[in-house]
């Protein structure tokens, strides 16, 4: 029983955790532009490393974001086709939690009530943002968001001890599988919804421009 | 526990491979399964309707409609060819040319699904998957060497192919918007939807092909020097909007069906004359044609004409595999594979302006 998580909504990410939380194999690669090119080596590293076939692998947890959306759908894609090639469930995580339960962790072991808002880069002088409250079960209790805003306009962070903040450069896979990993241990489930957070830059047909003055 | 390598095998059946195409280089997402030269299935989802009130494919929708269409495309494909994914011998994927962020869905897919199946994965090129079509029809392979026409939204480009595994030059493209673009803008300026292509079909219906001389780009004399197989639609795309508004200030009726047969009928010359100069400057009697235009029906009876006339083997793929397709990108997959081609490394990237000479990725 084994979790493969692949987050590409930051860097590129890719762990494998087995289903009792011991973590088989990592591998992260900081470049925020490489996604398509090192995803595929980095599943077969973790593989590699864990000594683990692809056959063996139970369940994929796939980032949905908030992040860039050229790279975050390169992960997703990844994990659509990798769960579909075993034959195997996706579970679709979304990676502030992952953030956010990386820092509980270090705060305290088991249940926790503690605000925290995890906050990433959106690129355009903005960013993706999440108020949490704590952790319950293994899962960050998500209050606010992911919302995408200028940082001038953020509002005033909610929950207890308000004045903690993550700013976030990297998203850890071995996080995404634990939160998946738990949310699956309390029955949630979630739609396949890549967080995008912006709609498309399309500007409507004005009809043609003229040509003669 | 089994031994496990740090690369993926290379293809052991290299006499009738089981491969795998996967196509998200424009608006279509593409799954096709080919058996060697046996056409297995081949599903395609569009998000045209997406881009519609744009008035032309918006990268960003399109790439998103990607990834949404993956995972039903891939089960309709494998449903469809009656195959297990664990029976399938390589995964092929186009990394170029085309749209950069929805290629890059085709290409996070491909290399999974390749790392799951613990398969080899070929990235190979889009234009020259247009060629690998051919050999799927019933008539099987096209004898070689071919000049290939190959006409989309998305393209505009005249290919000598002397060996569609190791052998294929460019004589010329495009140099501003693709034949298809042309269409889709012309259109608009006659108040037509999109896409343009078909619009322009039925609205020239019943029209004078001959009644408006519109400018058929690059064939001067002074140009067909530089630029004797390359091609530009944006000149005459102009010109139809000022003939267009000309009238319209003087308050005229626009004759649509005139402007629309005459628009059309300058795209389709230009193309088929070019294509046939080909032929006959190089000595190769054979034409194939691809990409979505080809469902243009002038443009067929044109290079059918001119074919006959000038003694030259016309090969038009049925339009399923003449739009882009992903049995067109698993077929010449398994083409490279049966030439005994290795697998691409698995670090490739999408390049939006991968050359037509760059096969696939080695
Ligand atoms: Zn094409």
């Amino acid at each position: 029983m084994v979790i493969l998580a692949i987050d590409t909504s930051a860097g590129t990410s890719v762990a494998l955790v087995a289903h009792n939380g011991e973590v088989l194999a990592t591998h992260d690669t900081l470049d925020t532009m490489r996604h398509a090119e090192v995803v595929g080596q980095a599943i077969m590293n973790v593989l590699a490393d864990a000594g683990v076939s692809a056959s063996e692998v139970t369940l994929v947890a796939g980032g949905v974001g908030p992040g860039p959306f050229t790279g975050l759908r390169v992960g997703l894609a990844a994990a659509v086709a990798f769960a579909t090639a075993r034959g195997i469930d996706l579970h679709p995580t979304v990676s502030h939690d992952a953030i956010a339960r990386g820092w509980f962790e270090q705060q305290g072991s088991g249940d926790l009530t503690i605000g925290l808002r995890v906050v990433t880069d959106a690129r355009r002088k903005e960013v993706y943002w999440s108020d949490y409250a704590g952790l319950t079960s293994g899962i960050p209790v998500r209050l606010t968001g992911p919302a995408v805003a200028k940082p001038d306009d953020l509002p005033p962070p909610v929950g207890e001890g308000s004045l903690n903040t993550v700013n976030a450069a990297a998203v850890s896979a071995i996080q995404l599988a634990l939160v998946a990993r738990a949310e699956q241990g309390s029955g949630i489930t979630r739609a396949f919804q890549p967080l995008y957070l912006r709609s498309p830059d399309v500007t409507l047909s004005q009809g043609p421009k003229r040509v003669s003055s | 526990m089994s031994t496990l390598a740090s690369a993926l095998p290379e293809v052991t059946n290299r006499s009738n491979p089981l491969v795998l195409g996967i196509e998200s280089s424009c608006d279509e997402t593409g799954v096709g399964i080919v058996r060697g030269q046996q056409l297995l299935a081949n599903v395609i989802s569009s998000s045209m309707d997406e881009h519609a009130r744009f008035g032309g494919v918006v990268p960003e929708v399109a790439a998103r409609a990607h990834l949404e269409a993956l995972a039903p495309t891939l089960a309709e494909a494998v449903a469809t060819a009656g195959v297990r994914l664990s029976d399938i011998d390589a995964v092929a994927v186009a990394c170029g040319p085309g749209l950069a962020g929805a290629l890059m869905v085709g290409i996070g897919a491909a290399k999974a699904l390749a790392v799951a199946l613990n398969k080899p994965v070929y990235a190979v090129n889009h234009l020259v998957g247009h060629v690998g079509a051919d050999v799927l029809g019933p008539e099987g392979p096209f004898e070689l060497p071919a000049i290939a026409l190959l006409v989309s939204g998305g393209h505009t480009s005249l290919l000598l192919v002397r060996s569609m595994v190791n052998d294929v030059e460019l004589l010329g493209e495009t140099i501003d918007d693709a034949a298809g673009e042309a269409f889709d803008k012309v259109a608009r300026i006659l108040g037509l939807p999109y896409p343009g292509g078909p619009e322009i079909d039925r609205a020239a219906a019943g029209g004078d092909p001959a009644a408006i001389r519109f400018p058929r780009g690059l064939t001067l004399p002074k140009d067909l020097a530089a630029h004797r197989y390359d091609f530009s639609f944006s000149g005459l795309k102009t010109a139809v909007a000022r003939w267009v508004e000309i009238r319209r200030d003087a308050g005229d009726e626009i004759p649509v069906a005139d402007v629309a047969a005459s628009f059309r009928e300058a795209v389709v010359d230009v193309l088929t004359a070019k294509a046939v100069a080909a032929c006959v400057d190089l000595g190769v009697p054979r034409l194939l044609l691809g990409g979505g235009v080809t469902a243009n029906q002038r443009l067929r009876q044109v290079a059918q004409e001119r074919a006959r006339t000038a003694g030259i083997d016309l090969r038009i793929p049925e339009f399923s595999l003449c739009t882009d397709n992903g049995a067109m990108i698993a077929a010449l997959g398994a083409q490279l594979i049966m030439s005994g081609a290795k697998a691409s490394p698995l670090d490739f990237g999408a390049d939006s302006t991968l050359p037509a000479t760059r096969i696939f990725v080695t």
